[in-house]
């Protein structure tokens, strides 16, 4: 069942180790899990591998776990936008596994619904499918990809009920829904906690069952990468 | 005279059918979603989760939590939808989108695409580029014929590591498009921007093509 902490400090309690896997929900900036990364960063934890679709930005989400140098690896599809990740990763202080993002999204699901492994034709004819079993279906060639199972998933939703049931808003759903199911534990921060009966259960994203350890992390900064806007009319 | 990045994108929104679903990438593709001919509807799909993108918000209306694929803000339509990666990327590779428009650094004449990497320097990745390729019914790559020093982008083969082997259906750049009937095929001219010569197009692509 769920359980709610009185802080993001305390909801990680007990669950961090030098070298664990973490899965990390967001895309960019949006829908990160900003009080557990923190709380990631208090704790201190090294050699983490991160399977995440972004790595965050110089200093702000993910960023923050490059510049304090806790992460050894990171499972991605773009890491663009980040200047420390760079000059670690180029000075070969840094692992980097790149996944295209659909592979990634799908090696997560996979882990977390049970099935060891898939077939995708994404990557035919590409150094992602270098090294991997091909096989060819009704004519196709396609490539096994493995799934990803952390140990620890950290994710961001919006609204939860006290039983864990989530909410997420907008597009900081992205990749929080998948990495939940991704590990044997997931703590979730969402921005308010309601009581049981106020969400409507036609409407949850993300059921309880997934989400282990809850917190109320707000408030949030929730910065903006790209703030683009149009003119209004006169 | 060759044709600007808007009238490449002008010329890709002449694919789109009523109806479509499309992927658009970054740069001239993006540029397409002003320029969709007035009565079709076309609804946009963006792969970090959501259908139905509207266009960028009024100045004091931004929400950090509704971007595109490009981390820009962006807003909703009434009919927009939003959902999880794993079921954008479901849409994406289960085939059910069908158009995507994508920049490209080298086309190759079997249809090959590299867009993602350039070795030896900083290595961004592939976000979604390479699931785009391989799921999405139709390939259409828009790019500059040339690069700025005048080196070729269309190509007997890619020299730079591929995002798809044999995914380009429909080549689109500042001095021509180039189709083909299906994948395996070769590669047609079918238009010339005005005032460019078949000359010009041959003397600035390596690549071989049929007129």
């Amino acid at each position: 069942m769920t359980r709610i902490y009185p802080s993001a400090a305390a909801a990680l309690d007990g669950l961090m180790r030098d070298d664990m896997t973490l899965c990390v929900g967001g895309f960019g900036l949006c829908g990160i899990p900003e009080r557990l990364i923190d709380a990631v960063l208090d704790n201190g934890a090294k050699g983490l591998t991160v399977v995440s679709n972004n790595a965050g930005i110089d200093g702000v989400g993910l960023g923050k776990l490059l510049r304090s140098r806790q992460i050894r690896k990171m499972i991605a599809s773009y890491v663009g936008e980040n200047k420390e990740f760079e000059r670690q990763y180029l000075a070969g202080e840094l692992e980097l596994e790149f996944n295209p993002q659909g592979t990634l999204a799908e090696r997560c699901r996979a882990g977390g619904a049970g099935i060891p492994a898939f077939f995708t034709r994404t990557g035919i004819g590409t150094i992602v499918a270098e090294g991997k079993p091909l096989q060819e279906f009704d004519g196709e060639l396609f490539v096994m990809e493995r799934a990803i199972r952390g140990d620890l998933a950290l994710i961001k939703g919006w609204k939860a009920d006290e039983a864990g049931n989530i909410v997420f808003r907008k597009t900081a759903r992205n990749f929080n829904q998948v990495m939940a199911t991704a590990a044997p534990m997931c703590v979730a921060e969402v921005e308010e906690i309601v009581p049981i009966g106020s969400l409507d259960p036609d409407e949850i994203h993300l059921p309880g069952i997934f989400v282990k350890r809850l917190v109320c992390g707000g408030p949030y900064d929730k910065q903006i990468e790209f703030r683009t806007t149009r003119p209004r009319e006169a | 005279m060759s044709w600007t990045r808007e009238q490449i994108a002008v010329r890709a929104a002449r694919e789109l059918r009523d109806g479509f679903y499309v992927n658009l990438g970054i740069g001239i593709p993006t540029l397409v979603a002003n320029n969709i001919p007035a009565g079709l509807t076309v609804t946009l799909q963006s792969e970090n989760g959501m259908l139905g993108i509207g266009p960028y918000p009024y100045e004091g209306e931004e929400d950090a939590d509704l971007i595109n694929a490009g981390k820009q803000t962006i807003s909703e339509l009434p009919q927009s939808v939003y959902f999880s990666s794993a079921d954008s990327f479901a849409m994406i590779r289960g085939g059910h989108i069908d158009l995507t428009i994508l920049g490209a650094m080298e086309v190759s004449q079997d249809g090959d695409l590299a867009n993602w990497m350039i070795p030896g320097k900083m290595i961004k990745g592939m976000g979604g580029a390479m699931d785009l390729v391989a799921g999405v019914k139709r390939v259409i790559v828009t790019m500059d014929h040339t690069a700025r020093d005048g080196g070729h982008k269309f190509l007997p083969e890619c020299s730079l590591p591929l995002t798809g082997k044999g995914v380009v259906d429909m080549l689109i750049t500042d001095l021509g498009v180039f189709e083909r009937p299906a994948k395996g095929h070769p590669f047609r001219l079918i238009e010339m921007a005005p005032g460019v010569t078949r000359k010009e197009i041959r003397s600035k692509s390596s690549a071989a093509f049929t007129e």
